[in-house]
């Protein structure tokens, strides 16, 4: 349960949230404002009104494309993305149902892929999205296909020599 | 010359043409890239979603690694570069976070590591007048566009390499090659990439929206120096637009004339041979 939304972000993430007097300014620069419900602008004020079900649940905090604009443009130095990744990882350890599960599906399988193998692999990380996600399988594979064909993403796997002290990272950062 | 080198897992899988071209392109120059060894993925953009701990430990190994080098550590992806340069800021600001990293990956933090990307070293150490010198073909009539995207850029006090606002090295280095550089206003707006297999049809859109741009800037061809820009831009344009993605040491490569070209164009998702054969000098 969380009781202060802002103030856990502050003592998880040290962002304060409550610097914020709404210039609209992270809104204007937001490259993905068209598909949210939102936008960073409302969700700092959904945060300061502790609105926690509202914010955790929506699938803005999930469709930042994490390019940082907000984060450099905010005059009171907010990183509102870092904001918004904070409010990923409360979503998820909260047990809130994920507004893009889709999204939620890649980081998984991509860490996934990593701890396993120190290294991220292409082929298998497109190829279990493929089989997984929520889009229709045939859908947009034509993508994968010409990749593949430009010998882009190898089948067989690299591997660090280190892979299994990277598991040691992964184990100790639960 | 000689750097650490930390490539990062694009480069040797769908950024394959940065890689070789920077390969060819550098050994060309003279300057030694030596690999960090047994490096691991920096955790971009998966671990800064799901796990704090995580996206600071992982990029922190590499930095471990490449301390023992003794080196400038340089990196070709602007994802890494970001992660990395990230991971560097917090362990200088917060010894706490510190000291629990130290012990976690088993080193000593020195902070005398200097985290640069490929770009600035081709500009600040290596030089415009030097890139000039070695200029064979000037890509003259070759109209393009420079493109950053974000994670070069942004934070700024993060990133600390170039204009946030109106970035200026890699329209610099495109100069002195002889292309024709045209102004535009989307070199750092983002082009959706990380969102690019959850939701191809919102990425499509940031993309066209770019592409549009460039074709209206009069450019033929985009450049980049990020390999998660490049293969969103190739593959999330419509088949119809045609706009090929470079990345600078490709067109670097070129303008030197050096014989492996062929091998990267092959490798591109829009095919640019048509657009070369045009421009190809007489």
């Amino acid at each position: 349960m969380i009781d202060d939304l802002a103030r856990e972000i502050n003592r998880r993430f040290g962002e304060h949230v409550e610097l914020c007097y709404h210039c609209h300014k992270c809104t204007a620069g937001c490259p993905v404002l068209p598909a949210m419900d939102y936008g960073p602008d409302r969700l700092l004020r959904m945060i300061a009104l502790n609105q926690v079900d509202e914010v955790l649940k929506s699938s803005d905090i999930w469709l930042c494309a994490g390019c940082y604009t907000c984060a450099t443009r905010c005059p009171n130095e907010i990183d509102i993305a870092a904001v918004i990744h904070a409010l990923r990882q409360m979503a998820v350890a909260e047990g809130y149902r994920v507004g893009e599960p889709d999204a939620l599906l890649f980081h998984r399988l991509f860490l996934g892929v990593v701890e396993r193998l120190g290294r991220s692999h292409e082929a298998a990380l497109l190829g279990l999205f493929k089989v997984l996600s929520r889009i229709p399988l045939l859908q947009d594979m034509d993508a994968g296909i010409r990749l593949f064909l430009r010998g882009k993403v190898p089948i067989l796997p690299e591997r660090t020599l280190g892979a299994g002290k990277v598991r040691e990272l992964f184990n100790r950062s639960r | 010359m000689a750097y650490a080198y930390y490539p990062g897992c694009s480069l040797h899988s769908t950024g394959l043409e940065y890689s070789l071209s920077i390969e060819a392109v550098f050994r060309h120059l003279g300057l030694e890239l030596v690999e960090v060894p047994d490096w691991n993925c920096c955790g971009a953009s998966s671990a800064h979603s799901l796990n704090h701990d995580l996206a600071l430990a992982l990029p922190t190994r590499n930095l471990a690694l490449a301390q023992g080098m003794g080196r400038d550590l340089v990196t070709p992806c602007a994802a890494c570069y970001n992660r990395l340069k990230g991971a560097d800021h917090t362990l200088r600001s917060d010894p706490r976070t510190r000291v629990e990293m130290e012990k976690r990956i088993g080193f000593e933090y020195r902070g005398d590591l200097s985290i640069r990307p490929l770009l600035a070293v081709v500009y600040e150490d290596y030089g415009l007048a030097r890139v000039h010198s070695h200029v064979k073909h000037p890509l003259t009539g070759l109209k393009v566009v420079p493109y950053y995207g974000c994670l070069l850029l942004r934070p700024p006090h993060i990133t600390q390499f170039d204009d946030p606002d109106d970035p200026q090295v890699m329209g610099a280095i495109l100069d002195a090659l002889g292309a024709e550089v045209q102004p535009w206003s989307y070199a750092s707006e983002c082009c959706g990439g990380s969102l690019s297999l959850s939701r191809p049809e919102l990425v499509k859109g940031l993309v066209g929206k770019l592409v549009a741009a460039a074709r209206e800037a009069g450019a033929e061809a985009m450049v980049t120096a990020c390999p998660l820009c490049q293969v969103n831009l190739e593959m999330r344009q419509a088949r119809s637009a045609g706009m090929p993605v470079f990345y600078f040491t490709e067109l670097m490569g070129l303008a030197f004339g050096l014989p492996e070209t062929l091998k990267w164009w092959r490798k591109h998702l829009v095919d640019p041979q048509p657009l070369l054969e045009r421009i190809k000098p007489v």
